[in-house]
């Protein structure tokens, strides 16, 4: 064993670097949930959009091709889920398991010719002062832009929701959809928009694992980041800048344990890597007493009758 | 103008077409799919639902529907008790793995003895792990009201990596030249489950599937208990007010459904798959969702499903082999089925208008 | 009307499948006038309104605002028209706090500081004062009703909709409410007041229009006209009030003392020290306003949420642990307010809900294996004696009209011989006729020797039925009274009064 491998400067860089496919996820199906629907197909859009921005970016060349594929086929995928539960008014955790069984499948399917394809690299930004600041620069200021939107996303999500009127609709209808409807809010055109939101967040997450992360394509590569998602939206509380912490918190147990692999470290690979999963778990034990910022709607399908 | 009208009632005609229905738009949808995957449509499907039963070498497939319809059809048994009542076990196939291992470790535990008793300790043991597997999110959900969904669907994860570390270590065959795995349990008589009639695929895990479908039948519409499980699902609070104990029905309803997990874990490593390996598990834990939704959650219903879905394996192996159809799209195939079941469900309980009168 | 006409509505009809909503319905409301729409439940009156608040489109028929012709698409427009309406089931958000509530319910809010100071403001000017930063799920109902009705108010409506404004307010409130109505009339400001109450449409209106299934029938000068008068025009036939006959009071059945439990959720009510007693052979009735206990009573009583074994008597025998099935073998039985989806389940047929709550009494289980053949005739008994207008036992709840489910709900546990009936609402929103009829059921309860506690919301109803009456206010129970001496200022003393709100500055 040994622990003067890991260097903590790369450990917080790439802590960064592992959460961020988390956050994104975790910021849309907050967006999604506050308007008081669960979409638990999070896993779905995510690989989908994993392989659609992987395949996207192999083809153009172009990364950034890539992570526009990916936010469009999220999209494409939850559009499924707004046909279930918004129109055909199925049971959303049905509809939710349909799109991620689905998803898993049609990515093992999109992804055959690519495996052990390598995808054109996402430059990391280079800011002249900052980049080259001793530690800081190496933590802060040199990654790839997509980790910056994510966060920029984040701020803006918690602006949208906390101060505009867009948000208050959002959140009123995630709260109350029959008061919603009877103030004359369409209720199910504000959702479709919110998972549409969500979905194509899920697709940018994917992307991000499958174009920074690893970066090659492996079927069913998200592994749980999709669920992992889902439990980090409870963890939030449904507040943005919460999610973002979560996100950083995941991102450290997963590279900690990737480098405590590597070190070589006395426990066994296998339970280094069941971490993550267990502590999501130990975390929603320890969260899921307080269930108060839920939005109320949550969950339940809504039909405009008299 | 299309519009939606709530029936007064569900439709009994509709609840059981929809299923046929999904059926249909799924072959007609996955003829497409495999049309752009550059097959002949027809014949894609021809081979998958027709073949395996109807065709040449029928005799050798009509067996598998078994071997791989027994643990579809005792997963979303145990799934549908659950899910009528709104309790929502995502993580069958972490049950199915752990149900695997503890009954497999017994069996090997005794070895190489033989001994009439090791198998029916064996099947205890399985049950008991998938059981004990899916108490955990019970346990969880009952005392601090975690949500199930999440904490099955983690304890995937985590049993996926159990089972790498048991194939690698403890359960690792010391005659195995290093490789990865356990003894094969198909040449441990004592622990083997065999065919009980040779050549027709009937092991021990069909007789148990069949006593489920008869188990859960009875349950649902002849006792208390079957009735207070619809009755959650349908109206939590009217169950409550019944004198339903939500707690005592979700420890039923997941302690259930792992066991039966567990059991066709158990049926699968000590059978068909004969050891313990890292990539032993199919997915049978999450096809058979789908296998519950499609059986209507209904018994027999199941198994109908469950007989329908090992078709689509079976098939889509044998158009895999003579197509070169990619087994991905077998899986798209399955996923397309729960889509147009849910979105056809609809008409259940609405009716479709056309018309311009009213806009509501 | 010597007034220029505000609104006129000619031949408005809209159909539903198997029901006539409104059936070709004409009125005209004039400006500053307040107009009473009044009808029994079922009549028709929310969907015409939703019909002139744009909620719902005429399926023919003309309206004419101001002389020009009115078709809202959508509750934006008819706000742009100057139609504002405040909701029966309040259209509020629990979550949101008063202001969001508010800029919720218009088309350009300004920034929520401004319109902070305005609500402070207009709820000045018009006595209801209200803080616009509280959360609204922690608000009495009164004080909710506040926000709908202020909210309407900073959009300066020509006319102010209001459903069933006072079945949420004590007297006292009513009082309030009434002097904020009058300023507002004075104002200019037309009022279309939907009720069934015909006092206070005879205080309060000038000009009533009558509803009855779905067809206009009558019109009237509510001052001019008896409240006996418009009572048949409502409900078509003389309406016959239950016998209440002599009863003698027999020995303590139930006794509640010291029984304190926190509020079931974030927006319930905590039970605070509640004391009663009921003798078998008498009826106690609980009135109050919606939210300040009733559902976490009623839930204790019927062993939906357990106490202390000792807070909840039966006979003397502690039975506060004891869950519903085991209170129910011993006799106490109880019918919640809410139908659909706790006092039975919309989706199963009449005999599984007949089951829900008749499985020990009736016999209907042996080992836990059930006897559906006992279920489905104990069913048909209660369709037939509680003339519950269904096709069969095989029809789903959700497909029977509100009032004859009540009638199945209340005669499921009537049927049952209770020693204990405790009902909630037993008529909310069921027609006269079924009204009389369940209330005329519990009264042979009680006659025939049973305890019995009506809880509801309807203080008529309570005058008509109770022996004693006591009241819920924010989770406490006053001391029951003989209902014969209280006068209706009492009991909105008991009921909590004004809850320190204050008097219009008229």
């Amino acid at each position: 064993m040994d622990l003067s491998a890991i260097n903590p400067v790369l450990l917080i860089a790439s802590l960064m670097v592992a959460a961020t496919p988390l956050l994104l996820a975790a910021i849309g199906e907050l967006v999604v949930e506050k308007a008081g629907v669960l979409n638990l197909g999070v896993e779905g859009m995510m690989i989908t959009g994993a392989i659609a921005g992987f395949a996207a970016a192999v083809e153009s060349g172009s990364p950034l091709m890539g992570f526009v594929a990916a936010a469009g086929a999220g999209a494409l995928l939850s559009l499924l889920f707004v046909v279930l539960s918004q129109i055909a008014l199925a049971n959303q955790v049905a509809s939710g398991l349909a799109l991620t069984l689905f998803g898993l499948g049609l990515s093992a399917l999109m992804g055959q010719k690519y495996v052990g394809v390598k995808p054109p690299a996402m430059g990391r930004i280079d800011i002249p002062v900052l980049s080259d600041l001793p530690v800081l620069g190496r933590i802060l200021f040199s990654h790839d832009i997509v980790l910056y939107f994510g966060i920029a996303l984040t701020a803006v999500v918690w602006a949208v929701l906390k101060y505009s009127r867009i948000g208050l609709i959002l959140r009123a209808v995630g709260e109350n959809h029959e008061a919603a409807h009877a103030l004359g809010y369409k209720v199910v055109k504000i959702r479709t928009l919110a998972i549409l939101f969500g979905g194509a967040c899920a697709g940018l997450g994917g992307a991000y694992i499958s174009l920074i992360r690893v970066p090659q394509w492996t079927e069913g590569m998200t592994a749980g980041v999709g669920w992992i998602a889902l439990a980090l939206v409870v963890f939030a509380s449904w507040k943005p800048w919460r999610a973002l912490l979560g996100a950083y918190l995941f991102g450290g147990i997963t590279v900690l344990q990737l480098n405590l692999q590597a070190a070589g470290v006395a426990i066994p690979v296998e339970y280094l890597a069941m971490s993550p999963y267990l502590i999501t778990i130990l975390v929603l034990v320890i969260l899921s007493a307080d269930k108060s910022n839920a939005p109320a709607s949550l969950g339940r399908s809504f039909h405009a009758s008299r | 103008m299309i519009r939606l009208e709530k029936r007064p009632q569900p439709s009994r005609a509709w609840s059981m077409a929809t299923p046929l229905v999904a059926v249909l738009a799924t072959m007609v949808m996955g003829g497409l799919l495999f049309a752009t995957l550059g097959k002949n449509p027809v014949e894609a499907i021809r081979t998958i639902f027709w073949e395996p039963v109807f065709g040449e070498f029928a005799f050798y497939y009509r067996p598998q529907l078994l071997v791989k319809g027994a643990p579809l059809v005792l997963i979303a048994i145990g799934l549908s008790l659950g899910f009528r009542a709104g309790i929502w076990n995502i993580g069958a196939e972490g049950q199915y793995i752990i149900g695997a291992l503890t009954g497999a470790g017994v069996g090997l535990a005794f070895y190489p003895m033989e001994s009439w008793i090791i198998f029916p300790l064996m099947v205890l043991a399985g049950a008991f792990g998938g059981w004990a597997w899916a108490m955990i999110p019970a346990v969880l959900k009952t005392r601090f009201g975690t949500n199930e969904i999440l904490v099955s669907l983690m304890l995937v994860y985590v049993a996926e990596q159990f089972l790498a570390s048991m194939s690698l270590g403890l359960l690792k065959n010391p005659e195995g030249f290093g490789f990865p795995g356990s003894r094969n349990l198909q040449q441990y008589a004592s622990a083997h489950n065999g065919e009980i009639i040779a050549g027709s695929g009937m092991h021990w895990g069909v007789v148990a599937a069949l006593i489920a479908v008869i188990f859960a039948y009875i349950l649902l519409n002849r006792h208390m208990l079957g009735y207070h499980i619809r009755l959650t699902g349908e109206a939590p609070r009217a169950a409550k007010f019944a004198g339903v104990k939500p707690a005592r029905l979700v420890l039923f309803c997941l302690g259930t459904s792992g066991a039966l997990a567990g059991l066709a874990g158990l049926f699968e490593v000590s059978g068909p798959s004969g050891q313990v390996s890292i990539d032993f598990n199919v997915g049978y834990g999450f096809t058979a969702i789908i296998v519950a939704f499609l059986g209507r959650l209904h018994p027999v219903g199941i198994l109908l499903a469950g007989a329908l879905m090992a078709l689509t394996y079976i098939g889509g192996d044998i158009a895999q082999g003579n197509l070169g159809l990619p087994s991905a799209a077998i899986q798209v195939f399955q996923g397309m089925l729960l889509f147009f079941l849910l979105a056809f469900d609809l008409l259940t309980n609405y009716r479709i208008k056309l018309g311009t009168e009213g806009a509501l | 009307m010597s007034t220029p006409p505000l609104l006129t509505i000619e031949g408005l009809t809209k159909a539903y499948p198997g029901v006539v909503a409104n059936d070709h319905v004409s009125f005209t409301i004039g400006t500053g006038e307040v107009h009473a729409l009044l009808g029994e439940n079922g009549a028709g009156k929310s969907t015409l309104v939703k019909m002139i608040y744009g909620l719902v489109k005429p399926d023919s028929g003309r309206m004419t605002l101001r002389g020009a012709p009115y078709e809202p698409a959508e509750p934006r427009a008819a706000r742009a028209d100057g139609i504002a309406m405040v909701f029966q089931h309040f259209s509020l958000f629990d979550a949101l706090n008063v202001a969001e509530n508010i800029a919720l319910g218009m088309e350009n809010p300004p920034p929520l500081r401004d319109l902070a100071a305005r609500i402070r403001e207009v709820s000045e000017t018009y006595g209801l004062p209200l803080d616009p930063f509280r959360t609204v799920g922690d608000l009495s109902a009164g004080e909710r009703q506040r926000v709908e009705i202020i909210r309407c108010l900073l959009q300066d409506p020509k006319l102010l909709i209001m459903d069933e404004p006072t079945s949420v307010l004590t007297p006292q409130e009513v009082q309030i409410l009434f002097q904020t109505l009058r300023k507002l009339k004075s104002e200019g400001t037309s009022i279309l007041y939907i009720s069934h109450k015909l006092e206070e449409i005879r205080a309060l209106c000038d000009h009533a229009t009558i509803l009855r299934l779905g067809k206009n029938v009558g019109e009237c000068i509510p001052a001019e006209t008896s409240a006996r008068d418009m009572a048949e025009l409502m409900v078509g036939t003389a309406l016959k009030t239950p016998e209440r006959g002599v009863r003698e009071f027999g020995d303590v059945a139930l006794d509640i003392s010291g029984l304190s439990v926190p509020a079931p959720s974030a927006f319930g009510t905590a039970l605070k020290n509640v004391h009663l007693t009921v003798r078998r052979g008498e009826i106690l009735g609980i009135g109050g306003v919606a939210g300040n206990g009733q559902d976490e009573l009623l839930s204790v009583m019927s062993g939906e949420v357990t106490c202390a074994r000792d807070a909840v008597k039966f006979d003397g025998a502690p039975i506060g642990h004891m869950g519903p099935t085991a209170r129910r073998a011993l006799g106490v039985l109880t019918a919640p307010e809410e139908r659909l989806g706790h006092a039975a389940a919309p989706d199963m047929s009449l005999t599984e809900n007949a089951l829900l709550t008749g499985s020990v009494r009736e016999g209907l289980e042996r080992n836990g294996f059930l006897k559906w053949g006992a279920t489905r005739a104990f069913a048909e008994k209660i369709i037939q004696a509680f003339d519950v207008r269904t096709p069969g036992p095989d029809n789903a709840a959700r497909s029977l009209s509100g009032g004859n489910l009540q009638k199945f709900v209340i005669g499921r546990e009537v049927l049952q011989r209770p020693e204990v009936l405790v009902v909630n609402q037993p008529t909310w929103g069921v027609d006269a006729a079924a009204a009389a009829s369940i209330r005329q059921a519990l009264l042979d309860l009680a006659a025939g020797g049973a305890a019995v506690i009506c809880i509801s919301q309807d203080l008529d109803e309570l005058m008509e039925i109770s022996d004693n009456f006591a009241a819920l206010n924010e989770g406490r129970l006053s001391a029951p009274r003989p209902t014969a001496e209280l006068t209706v200022d009492e009991i909105g003393l008991m009921m909590g009064g004004a809850h320190g709100m204050e008097v219009a500055h008229v």
